[in-house]
């Protein structure tokens, strides 16, 4: 690992220099601040039971599925396809040290990104003048859920990265596992055919893996174990994964 | 100890295939430390893989590999740390400045962080890169980007240097600039470097190594393959006179030497007769001294040098005609 920190901060680095990161930036405060000027246009006409920051991050699918794979799709596969991942892998730095100084590099523009959207809340909170519309509670649980579930969903499009040298190709696949968690998952768990005694174990197994009921839990406030292991081991077999990809995809280069 | 190994690349019986398909069949070779290999061979022929097998990043199907008296299979890291590659075909980042691509590397190649600054500036200086320090490495012309590849690859200062056709698409000042600086790693570093441009490695290399098929078909100084490969020195006069009082002139002092080819006369009576023979001595002088006590009169006499072209053409047709003449199952 002793090469995480330098391979960390170039990735960071490059992120920063990188226009593509600006215009990902902008849109994403864009739309979110819009779906944000939405709330609040709602809440102003007539009084509402949820509080504004659990109606905020019930929309969260939608950044997720459109920035993790813009984010993420690059950073694999470009590296494959321009070559550098030889001159990369030939100095003494270990796949794993590669995979997840990407990652980390990922992750961390993900949780940047939330954490502008902090703003929207701070001028709600300085202008509005009422501390009831600023219910602490939802907002946490909010974040916290960000960012816990952004741990998968940026492995993952780090692992459609790593599958693919074409970016577009990572971009889609990333989109397509990420709509499969989010709503496959929760449509599965609504399906009638999945209600016979000897489909149980996979009923339940589906019932934990909802993402968008673990949404739930969180701006209520309950943190689940359950519900962070899904999340941590969701990650960590993503990354095995990817780091196996880079190293069989070298393999048979 | 590994350590004190006297060779700083061994290659032994080293096999790779593709899905069936050999690419590298059979390798074995050795580079002293300090010495420049230069690695020929058609497209196609293995070189690249063996060049890949070398740095760790490819695994061998069989054979073994010892960088600096280190297995490459079990001590990948210690031979990372000794190896300076550059690929085929540079691979660079595009959005990067090239001082910052070099901190960069140096830093993933554990050059300590105080050595490193003065060692760029080294590096970019070898290069002739100074001007170019600042700027995108996206941006550079092809020249330029292939420098930048070398610096890279020298800064480390590792014991052994792997280089897949390091002049590439360079202009021949360039080139000059590139075999000078190969050359000034003469006895600090063992290098492998690969190329089409065959006068390039005559120039530069200790040794020259041709591959065709996966398969070492020539190796030693360039001179010791020219009379492995051709097996006879060839001179050309160009003279006037019976074709009759030349042979005798021929079996009067070296009865080895015989007349090869003629060519038409022109107007003037003066023909090109090729003459070839079995001895490495120089007959230049005697010849002429023979060919003139008979009367014949001579316009020029030359001893050829087969080019390492022509050894490397007459390899690699050797080779084909061997796996040709192979029953095919």
């Amino acid at each position: 690992m002793k090469h995480f920190l330098t391979l960390l901060s170039h990735e960071i680095r490059m992120l920063l220099v990188s226009p593509s990161t600006y215009i990902a930036a902008v849109l994403f405060l864009a739309v979110m601040g819009s779906v944000f000027n939405g709330i609040l246009d709602t809440y102003s006409q007539a009084p509402q039971e949820a509080s504004p920051a659990s109606v905020f991050f019930q929309l969260f699918w939608l950044p997720v599925l459109f920035m993790v794979p813009l984010l993420t799709m690059k950073c694999l596969a470009e590296e494959r396809r321009l070559g550098t991942i030889e001159t990369l892998l030939t100095t003494p730095v270990t796949t794993t040290e590669v995979v997840l100084g990407k990652y980390g590099a990922a992750y961390a523009l993900y949780i940047a990104l939330w954490g502008a959207t902090g703003g929207f809340f701070w001028i709600l909170g300085k202008f509005a003048g009422d501390r009831r519309i600023l219910d602490l509670g939802p907002l946490v649980g909010g974040y916290v859920f960000i960012a816990v579930s952004g741990l998968l969903f940026v492995a993952i499009g780090v692992l459609a990265s790593a599958l693919s040298r074409n970016q577009a190709v990572a971009g889609i696949l990333c989109f397509t596992m990420l709509f499969a968690l989010i709503f496959g998952v929760h449509y599965l768990a609504d399906a009638a055919w999945l209600n016979t005694d000897i489909l149980h174990p996979v009923r339940a197994a589906v019932g934990y893996g909802q993402v968008l009921q673990h949404y739930e839990d969180f701006t209520r406030g309950v943190v689940d174990l359950r519900q962070l292991l899904f999340y941590v081991t969701g990650t960590v077999l993503s990354l095995v994964f990817s780091i196996l990809s880079v190293e069989a995809k070298q393999i048979h280069s | 100890m590994p350590e004190s190994s006297p060779n700083a690349i061994e290659v032994t019986n080293l096999v790779k295939t593709f899905a069936g398909v050999a690419a590298v069949n059979d390798i074995s070779f050795t580079l002293a430390r300090g010495e420049i290999l230069g690695f020929l061979g058609p497209n196609g022929a293995g070189k690249s893989t063996t060049m890949r097998i070398l740095t760790g990043y490819l695994p061998a199907t069989s054979g073994h590999v010892r960088i600096c008296g280190f297995p490459v299979t079990t001590h990948p890291d210690e031979i990372k740390r000794r190896i300076g590659y550059m690929p085929e075909n540079n691979p660079l980042p595009e959005d990067m400045r090239v001082s910052e691509y070099l901190y960069f590397r140096g830093r993933l190649k554990e050059v300590p962080r105080r050595k490193l600054g003065p060692r760029i500036d080294e590096v970019l200086e070898l290069c002739d890169l100074k001007r170019m320090r600042h700027r995108i490495i996206g941006k550079l012309s092809k020249g330029y980007r292939q420098r930048v590849g070398i610096a890279e690859t020298i800064l480390a200062e590792p014991p052994v240097i792997i280089m897949d056709e390091p002049t590439i698409g360079l202009d021949p000042h360039q080139i000059l600039i590139v075999r000078d600086l190969i050359g000034s790693l003469r006895g600090r570093m063992a290098v492998i470097i690969s190329s089409h441009i065959l006068p390039e490695i005559e120039v530069t290399c200790d040794r020259v190594m041709i591959i065709n098929q996966g398969r070492v078909v020539a190796q030693g100084t360039p001179a010791a393959l020219r009379r492995e490969i051709f097996g006879h020195s060839t001179y050309i006069v160009e003279m006037a006179g019976e074709a009759s009082s030349l042979t005798g002139a021929l079996a009067g002092f070296e009865p080895f030497l015989s007349v090869a080819a003629e060519a038409e006369a022109d107007p003037s009576g003066f023909r090109n007769v090729t003459l070839t023979t079995q001895s490495e001595a120089e007959l230049g002088e005697p010849l002429l001294r023979a060919m003139l006590g008979r009367g014949l009169r001579v316009r020029a006499i030359s001893r050829q040098h087969p080019t390492l072209e022509d050894v490397f053409l007459a390899a690699t047709r050797r080779s084909w005609d061997t796996v040709d003449a192979k029953p095919q199952k």
